[in-house]
């Protein structure tokens, strides 16, 4: 169960908003670049977020580049999950691969700052602030068992190939 | 039942029968980094403890996005890049050989491959009938390990476009409006696929600039069918032999079709902060522009080139707006020097930039200033996207970038043209 507080963007949250080229000297320096995550979006996220929390976005999250520093970012941030009611590709298959959950629910019905709790193998998400319960959308089984292994490198060494789910 | 062309490439690479919707095991035929995702894929890749290169005449790394390096993190990237290429004997190609979606066009990707690359850019070469994608640093590490990746074959959205191109409307309007029209994520996980009679004429140069922009519409991949202008652009490139001609089946399903009249379109313009934000160019006369930048993987090649100077010969920038000129490869800024379309831009005082991203990604060459406005022929507009998030990014064709220029504010290029 993840359990932390609900950080509020809008739509379009872009790849430049999260991690901006500006700061492409910083790409080699990880922990560097953490502090500015976010920073195009919201200047005091980094300060304010705290294990555990939420980034929660609206439709199109992580539009653009395919830079993967952006999730991390966001997952060394301490940020659990990201909820969003729609995500760019690039952006959801490099999140799972570095074993950060995106959860695909109606984003709406939470606020900002509000108090939410993950159960990722129920598939629910509740709002303890406001009591909404919401369900997030399944994933390709491929990308589950990625994302359980800890993300596609660990999955690798754990596999040493990828391995094709049966077809149900 | 017939396929996309989604549907039979995936199928081919993964000796299965491929259908939307199917998670696959497809072989590569390319896999690239550049410099600003390279060093983290390496590092991702060492990790893996793999050690392999499934094959490293078609691995390749492309340092184009902050060349000549400004910074010295930069420069110290570069050296672990070239040092790492040389360790595994990778191809390399490093500043000013041009931007890795250009040199892939020109050189590397054939009609039914699949390449995939460190960039989202690298749908680029749908326009060669490749399915092309791009992916972040773990997948390319371990695409560069394996020679093979998973992939969940696409659902297609055709996108039909008849009629005829109107004077100073181009395939940049074109994809411009498709993206106004459906969306920044109207083709999100999705194929889209061009055909009808506008495309069957379109030379590559042009279809390169549509699959270009087609991960803006969130698509995995902006296919076309090889055809005989493929086959044209192949024997210009000097390996007509790599041609082979792909078309989707009659009978393929499609989740959606889309169907455009080029004949109406007009000059388009996407307008701050989202590429779906579009405009006619005519309905924002008047907005001032500070610097106009012509280039990128989207709109840097030579008949690019070609139609800029075309607008800009005897004539000058407008005096408050600065100009930028950077072609997409070694290889066109030599053809433009030698057609002679280079002199003309740089007397109407362009600042002529060596080939590579230049300032489509905000790292250098033309970072903008605190509300500071540029129309770019790039493919992106985003806050922050040009070095400064209180800087604006419109854009457009080259031909609108030209007229722009010389104006110092956003004009319709048919008025040139039209006298």
């Amino acid at each position: 169960m993840l359990k932390g507080k609900a950080f509020k963007f809008g739509d379009d949250i872009s790849t430049d908003h999260i991690v901006p080229g500006r700061l492409l000297h910083l790409r080699s320096n990880l922990p560097e670049l953490a502090k500015h995550v976010l920073e195009d979006a919201d200047p005091t996220f980094a300060q304010r977020v705290k294990k555990g929390d939420f980034v929660v976005g609206g439709k199109n999250f992580g539009l653009g580049s395919s830079r993967e520093h952006a999730p991390i970012v966001i997952k060394m941030a301490g940020v659990s999950a990201i909820l969003a009611k729609s995500s760019a590709r690039i952006f959801f298959r490099n999140a799972i691969n570095v074993g950060l959950p995106v959860l695909i629910c109606d984003t709406d019905r939470i606020n900002d700052g509000d108090e939410l709790e993950v159960d990722l193998a129920q598939g629910k998400i509740h709002d303890l602030t406001n009591g909404a319960e919401l369900h997030f959308g399944s994933m390709p089984e491929i990308m589950l068992h990625i994302l359980n292994e800890g993300g596609l490198i660990p999955y690798i060494k754990n596999h040493k190939g990828f391995v094709v789910p049966q077809e149900k | 039942m017939g396929k996309t062309l989604a549907e039979k490439i995936l199928s081919n690479k993964s000796d299965s029968d491929a259908r939307a919707g199917n998670i696959v095991i497809a072989r590569l035929d390319l896999v690239f980094v550049q410099d600003s995702i390279g060093p983290l894929t390496f590092r991702q890749y060492k990790e893996t403890n793999l050690d392999t290169i499934f094959d490293t005449a078609k691995t390749y790394v492309f340092i184009d996005h902050a060349v000549p390096s400004p910074i010295r993190e930069l420069s110290n990237d570069h050296i672990f890049l070239r040092s790492f290429a040389r360790e595994k004997g990778l191809q390399l190609s490093d500043i000013g050989q041009g931007v890795c979606h250009q040199l892939v066009a020109e050189s590397l990707a054939n009609p039914g491959d699949i390449i995939v690359g460190s960039d989202s850019h690298t749908c680029t070469a749908g326009a060669l009938g490749a399915f092309a994608t791009g992916m972040g640093a773990s997948d390319i590490a371990i695409g560069m390990a394996l020679g093979k990746t998973w992939f969940r074959v696409p659902e297609t959205i055709k996108i039909v476009v008849n009629g005829r191109f109107g004077p100073g409307v181009y395939a940049k309007d074109l994809i411009l409006h498709i993206i106004g029209q459906i969306g920044a994520d109207g083709a999100t996980y999705k194929s889209l696929e061009f055909g009808g009679r506008a495309i069957a004429t379109m030379p590559v140069f042009e279809r390169l600039t549509i699959s270009n922009m087609a991960v803006e519409a969130g698509a995995k991949v902006g296919l076309f069918p090889s055809d005989t202008m493929t086959q044209n652009y192949l024997k210009e490139q000097g390996r007509g032999e790599c041609y082979i001609p792909i078309q989707p089946d009659p009978d393929a399903i499609y989740e959606a079709t889309i169907t455009i009249n080029a004949t109406t379109l007009e000059p388009t313009v996407a307008k701050p902060h989202t590429v779906d934000n579009t405009a006619l160019a005519r309905e924002l006369k008047g907005t001032k522009i500070d610097q106009v930048f012509i280039g990128t993987c989207t709109n840097g090649r030579l008949e690019d080139l070609a139609l800029a100077a075309s607008f800009l010969k005897g004539q000058k920038r407008h005096p408050r707006t600065r100009l930028i000129v950077a072609p997409a490869s070694q290889k066109i800024l030599l053809a433009a020097i030698a057609a002679g379309y280079i002199t003309p831009l740089v007397e109407a005082g362009a600042a002529v930039v060596p080939p590579g991203c230049a300032a489509c990604l905000g790292a250098h060459e033309g970072v903008l200033g605190d509300g500071e406005t540029c129309l770019a022929t790039s493919n992106r507009n985003f806050k922050g996207r040009m070095g400064n998030p209180e800087a604006f990014v419109y854009l457009g064709s080259p031909a609108t970038a030209a007229a722009t220029a010389i104006r110092g504010e956003i004009t319709d290029p048919r008025e040139f043209l039209l006298g």
